[in-house]
């Protein structure tokens, strides 16, 4: 009965092609409905998910302090801003993310070497961050800068890959 | 009828009918039985040895079992939280009765599970146990290895501790350099840009949920299959005088020969497990301090030949060799479709000889091109004017598969050795090599990663 309604079916369809059949319809009509749903439950539990971040931890933007009070050349490591504040010797300002671009280890800024180290590989930057010793095959990440009456902000929630310094990241007060 | 009155209730949940010490009773037992359903009734004799199979397979599934138990007794007494975890681990130590013997259970066997998956790996593919319709077998035993290892990784991170946290920083700044989704990845694992709560709330669930589950699914998948697929893989039986037929396979019913002999090997693993377990506590180090990283910082044991990898070739090289080699892997099956070897380790006196050859050039030419990198050779010094990407990414990496090449064809034309022999010959080649780099990770290499002797 089933086998004779299927052939049935099938001959019906093959006279005519541009007619859709209740039966297609429905198989239409479930698989796109579950391919939807599956979609809808996926994308939701994805947006569930997601990571987020509060006001004034890291991944927010953070007050680092009057510009007038760094000095040219000095470097000022923020540990819960992940950052190190560095004024270059003409007053321009760069925030570098401390997590070294090799394999995510924190480095530490040596002042008698004037270099950031990282203890994990050895690999060293200089000053603005740029490579001075592989396996970092890049410069040190940097956040956003901006300089508004005077405060130096930084947003740590926006970090920005760069090959190497280019003296237009410097922000200058 | 009388069987099932006079068996105990309890017995009757698992049993169908009672057991006689005769062979027909004893197949209607395993038939019968819920948990021994998971064999045949009868298995080739031949299949029994244990320098066939190892017992790898049951091991690991021990393995996974005791995993189970410990794993769910320590989520009673574990909190998920950066101010927590490291605390609940040391009471655990200190003062739940029990606490460090658990913990040490789950910490071995988890290592142990690692050991044993690669090494079920390893007889699978020397035996020929991919032929033959087990394509889809070998495919979920792979998934399986790697959600092994994601389980491994994933627990990794929850005692909090130095180890802990920058194991996990360093594995998942690997995954970072995939290229395309990497990134993202990555932050969406970490639930951010670095490993802090989020990251071990993320890996806690995926830990005791998402891959347990997906774990028992697959594992129940991979048995069915091996019934399916006739039971493991067997040689041929030799034909008969008259060259007609295959001559009868001898065959022993699973009670007593194959219970027993499971019986034997998962007591003396839950043995040497418990005394090792004792004498030899879990690691717990310092508290984990983002902002001082130890030197060195190493990833996981089993990540350290991809480490290694990383301090030779450029980032996106490092992690595109060892995806052509999973996927080499996985494929096998469609390249080596030479049937007639199934089931005899090494297919044949040629295949033994390249696995030889493979395992002794990979034993010779690894360290040898290590030193070599880190005192002589610097591709980015030699082509100054290429990118690094280039210099240090594709070169070597060009020059590592076109040594991959060189070694199958040579053994193709040179050794005259079948495809499925040849393939023996690179498949030691590539795992000697890496158990090799994971060595080197391992015990030779220093503060700042710099070669050392580990004595």
């Amino acid at each position: 009965m089933e086998r004779q309604r299927k052939e049935q079916h099938d001959a019906q369809k093959k006279s005519d092609n541009r007619q859709l059949s209740r039966r297609d319809f429905m198989k239409l009509g479930i698989g796109t409905l579950s391919a939807l749903a599956i979609l809808e439950v996926g994308g939701a539990s994805l947006f569930f998910m997601k990571p987020r971040s509060l006001e004034g931890e890291f991944g927010t933007e953070v007050i680092a302090g009057p510009a007038e009070s760094f000095p040219a050349g000095s470097v000022v490591q923020f540990p819960d801003g992940r950052f190190f504040l560095v004024r270059s010797q003409d007053g321009g300002f760069l925030a570098l993310y401390q997590r070294c671009t090799h394999l995510g280890c924190s480095v530490t800024w040596e002042a008698d070497k004037s270099r950031f180290f990282c203890p994990c590989h050895a690999s060293s930057f200089d000053f603005h961050g740029d490579v001075e010793n592989p396996p970092a095959p890049k410069a040190l990440d940097t956040f956003p800068v901006t300089i508004v009456n005077g405060q130096v902000l930084v947003d740590t929630g926006h970090s920005q890959a760069r090959d190497t310094f280019t003296q237009n990241q410097l922000v200058y007060a | 009828m009388s069987d099932h009155k006079s068996a105990s209730f309890t017995k009757k949940l698992i049993y169908t009918s009672k057991t006689h010490p005769d062979d027909r009773s004893r197949m209607r037992a395993v038939a019968n039985n819920l948990v021994l359903h998971l064999h045949p009734t009868k298995v080739p004799a031949a299949a029994l040895r244990w320098s066939y199979t190892w017992g790898l397979g049951g091991i690991s599934a021990l393995l996974a079992i005791l995993l189970g138990i410990t794993g769910v007794l320590l989520m009673f007494r574990y909190d998920a939280s950066v101010e927590r975890a490291y605390t609940s681990i040391q009471f655990m130590e200190t003062q739940v009765f029990f606490g460090s013997l658990v913990r040490s259970i789950h910490h071995w066997s988890a290592n142990l599970l690692i050991v044993t998956v690669f090494l079920h790996l390893l007889r699978v593919f020397y035996t020929g146990g991919y032929k033959k319709g087990r394509a889809a077998n070998w495919l979920i035993g792979i998934i399986l290895l790697l959600l092994v290892v994601a389980s491994n990784f994933t627990g990794y991170l929850l005692p909090w501790d130095q180890l802990a946290y920058w194991a996990v920083t360093v594995g998942t700044s690997l995954l970072s350099y995939v290229p395309g989704a990497g990134g993202s990845i990555s932050n969406f694992l970490l639930a951010g840009p670095e490993v802090g709560q989020g990251a071990l709330r993320n890996f806690y669930a995926i830990h005791v949920a998402v891959l347990p589950a997906l774990l028992v699914l697959l594992m129940s998948y991979h048995f069915w299959k091996v019934r399916k697929d006739g039971g493991i893989s067997q040689p041929a039986p030799p034909l008969t005088a008259d060259g007609k037929r295959r001559q009868r396979v001898e065959r022993l019913t699973t009670i007593p020969h194959l219970v027993q002999r499971e019986f034997v090997v998962a007591v003396a693993l839950i043995t040497v497990l418990a005394l090792w377990a004792m004498f030899v506590p879990a690691p717990l180090e310092e508290l984990a301090n983002p902002t001082h990283p130890p030197n060195p910082a190493k990833a996981a044991w089993y990540f350290l030949g991809l480490q290694e990898l990383l301090l030779h070739m450029h980032p996106l090289a490092a992690m595109i060799l060892p995806g052509i080699v999973l996927s080499a892997i996985v494929l096998i099956p469609y390249w080596d479709k030479e049937e007639g070897d199934i089931g005899v380790y090494f297919r044949s006196t040629i295949g033994k000889l390249m696995a030889l050859a493979g395992a002794f050039f990979a034993t010779a030419l690894v360290p040898l091109l290590v030193l070599l990198d880190e005192y002589w050779i610097d591709f980015p010094a030699l082509l100054p004017s290429w990118p690094t990407l280039v210099s240090n990414g594709l070169v070597p990496l060009l020059l590592t598969l076109a040594g991959l090449l060189g070694i199958y064809t040579s053994m193709r034309i040179v050794a005259r050795a079948n495809r499925s022999e040849a393939l023996v010959g690179l498949f030691s080649f590539v795992i000697v090599g890496f158990v090799l780099l994971t060595i080197i990770g391992i015990f030779f290499r220093g503060p700042n990663m710099a070669l050392i002797f580990p004595y």
